[in-house]
């Protein structure tokens, strides 16, 4: 089946490479003349771009933490062949976003005070040091995919050994710090806008993250799709498909839900910069996917589940970007846009990301294709007796 | 020092003179020159409201917004009242210019290792038993410093004496939790440019009640998560036995989501 529009993976390494060389570039001028010099931010607007980058980053690799709960916490093993897609995407995801973080930093020499200088008071400290602990998790999860390809095998079993209580602690560090984001914003009431200040903030951005990560990996798999790689069987998607349309609908339910408690939907009534922003928001990004994936016709089409999840990823976007700097802006007199350099910034790392998941991918043992149809409980068929929660890494060593 | 230490500036004394900035700016070495604004080189400045002079500074709140979200503890409230900065410390994160209500804070955003400046409450001249050199410098008294709890019975007393001159109220005594920083005003505050959406809550308990969950959230939803890997788990090795066994299962086989 041809999907038209689809980005071709391997025809893009002009422009990653352009892409690359001008973050370069763009990170070099950041590090030599200042962040005054190079960024549009300010006394007023102290967080930009960068920051709203943070957000989707981590955002969109949340199915990191989705895909390993539910395929190792709660026994889905039909979603196994898209579980290193997903560790790899949240891997790549989250070093992205602590480069980022570094790179927007005043003081980047100075990134590792919060591992000996505590705040328990601040989210700041709380979100640092459930990134670096996650990321050291993901690379736990990760590092058996690299062994396996270096045939070293005994650290393997170390790490399953524990991999239980890694993954476990991984899924909570992950609930943690995907809604410590919205709490990083708990204590600005008086700056920003009502349409997105709210009590809520962290439930809010926990329940948008489980959409858009899942997102993700459907994305994934619809483009490796053409490659002849096809990780999911349709249904296994459609699946994926209905758990999105769920968060999309809870999450549209609570925030229309909290605005109208709080009043703040009076803000909606006359259409202003924020109103239209808010409706771009929530239409394009909740309500128009719910309202495709309620649909059976879509959640089987790949290119109908390809515009659904594109449209959850942009909305998602539109969400974090607009908490981020739209809530914060007073138009017209306060606006922010960033400054070129911290655009080449975002799109050098961004390239990167990409670039180092397509180079992985090639050299490593990320994808198991499905050759015929799901594979539906192997392991209970067989009646093996024994180890089905150890991650699918050891039972392929064992298989091999 | 015992004595947790305030200012009360009462706008019906103040005159315009500046002498508090100019004061300021030699104490902390700083170009001389006049400025409207808060800034880097301005750690105190007026703000013209009709005929009535409002000063902006640090008001060095009791719980600091920007103590609380500094990640790295590079700012902290002292006993004596200062909130002081430890540019050692600091990352540059810059959320304490995003969360500080007042809008206090200043970047060095034209450095390549920056900091933040602010007013520092003199905390060396009051560790040496001196005044801030605002204070000092007042002529009129607009500016007066003391200890906290005798500058609000005075502030108190002046509104008592005069009840039509003032608003009754005492800006700082308890809003957003209270601050170092007194303002007796002749007309209500928020005509002056005083945030009237904080209430007496401090800021940092708006994230505490978040945070207070981290707790909860590592020891429930660990035993949750734990206990929902035994079901499947089990699950999974019956279905897996009784397939070995070849025995017909006694309940159906269980649908997986």
């Amino acid at each position: 089946m041809k999907i038209p529009g689809l980005p071709r993976i391997t025809g893009w390494h002009p422009i990653a490479t352009t892409l690359i060389l001008a973050g370069a570039m763009a990170a070099f001028a950041r590090f030599n003349y200042g962040l005054g010099a190079t960024t549009n931010l300010s006394d007023e607007f102290p967080w930009g771009l960068w920051i709203g980058f943070d957000f989707l980053g981590i955002g969109l690799a949340a199915s990191g933490f989705t895909i390993v709960a539910a395929v190792n916490l709660f026994h889905a093993k039909e979603y196994e062949p898209i579980v290193r897609p997903a560790i790899l995407t949240a891997f790549i995801g989250y070093l992205l976003v602590v480069l980022v973080l570094i790179i927007d930093l005043g003081r980047p020499d100075h990134f590792w005070h919060p591992l000996v200088m505590w705040n328990p008071h601040s989210v700041m400290c709380e979100i640092s040091w459930c990134l670096m602990l996650y990321t050291t998790v993901l690379s736990l999860e990760f590092a058996p995919i690299v062994l396996e390809k270096l045939n070293i095998v005994s650290p393997i079993k170390w790490i399953h050994a524990v991999s239980l209580p890694l993954m476990i602690f991984g899924v909570l560090l992950s609930t943690l710090h995907q809604s410590s984001f919205g709490s990083l914003y708990l204590i600005v009431p008086n700056r920003l806008h009502p349409l997105w200040y709210t009590p809520l903030l962290p439930v809010l951005f926990f329940i948008s993250c489980i959409a858009s990560g899942i997102s993700m990996v459907i994305l994934e798999s619809l483009i490796f799709a053409r490659g002849g790689r096809d990780l999911l069987p349709t249904p296994l998607r459609a699946n994926l498909a209905k758990i999105i349309a769920v968060a999309l609908a809870v999450y549209s339910v609570v925030r229309v839900q909290d605005l109208l408690t709080r009043g703040a939907w009076h803000e909606l009534t006359t259409l202003t910069y924020y109103s239209l922003a808010f409706y771009a928001e929530l239409l394009i990004g909740f309500v128009l996917p719910f309202a495709m994936l309620l649909l059976e016709r879509v959640r089987t089409s790949r290119l109908g589940l390809y515009a659904a999840t594109l449209l959850v990823v942009v909305g998602f976007a539109f969400n974090r970007m607009n908490t981020a700097i739209t809530g914060l802006e007073h138009y017209p007199t306060q606006t922010y846009f960033p400054s070129l350099i911290e655009v080449f910034i975002t799109l050098g790392i961004t390239a990167v990301g990409f670039s180092a998941f397509s180079f992985i991918v090639k050299y490593l043992p990320i994808f198991e294709p499905v050759v015929a149809g799901p594979r539906p409980r192997k392991e209970v068929v067989t009646g093996r007796p024994e180890p089905i929660f150890i991650a699918r890494e050891g039972g392929d060593l064992e298989s091999r | 020092m015992s004595q947790k230490k305030a200012m009360l500036i009462d706008l019906t004394l103040c005159v315009g003179c500046n002498a508090c900035q100019s004061a300021c700016k030699e104490e902390n070495r700083l170009p001389p020159n006049e400025e409207k604004h808060l800034s880097l080189t301005a750690y105190t400045a007026l703000d013209k409201y009709n005929d009535l002079y409002v000063r902006r500074l640090c008001q060095h709140c009791d719980v600091p917004t920007c103590v609380s979200v500094c990640p790295v503890g590079a700012l902290s409230k002292t006993e004596a009242g200062p909130v002081a900065y430890d540019a050692e410390k600091c990352i540059g994160c810059r959320y304490c210019l995003q969360a500080c209500p007042f809008h206090v804070p200043k970047y060095e955003w034209s450095s390549t290792k920056p900091r933040i400046q602010k007013c520092k409450f003199c905390a060396p001249r009051l560790a040496r038993g001196l005044p801030p050199a605002c204070a000092e410098a007042c002529p009129t008294g607009a500016t007066l410093f003391g200890d906290r709890e005798e500058l609000l019975i005075e502030a108190a007393r002046r509104i008592d004496a005069e009840p039509a001159k003032f608003v009754h109220r005492i800006y700082g005594k308890d809003d957003v939790g209270g601050t170092s920083m007194f303002y007796l005003s002749p007309v209500p505050f928020e005509q002056l440019g005083f945030d009237s959406r904080m209430g007496k809550t401090p800021m940092p308990m708006l994230t505490m009640s978040a945070l207070s969950k981290v707790p909860n959230v590592l020891s429930v939803g660990g035993v949750l998560l734990g206990g929902v890997w035994w079901i499947t788990n089990r699950r999974a090795k019956v279905q897996a036995f009784e397939a070995s066994q070849k025995k017909d299962p006694t309940c159906p086989p269980e649908d997986k989501p």
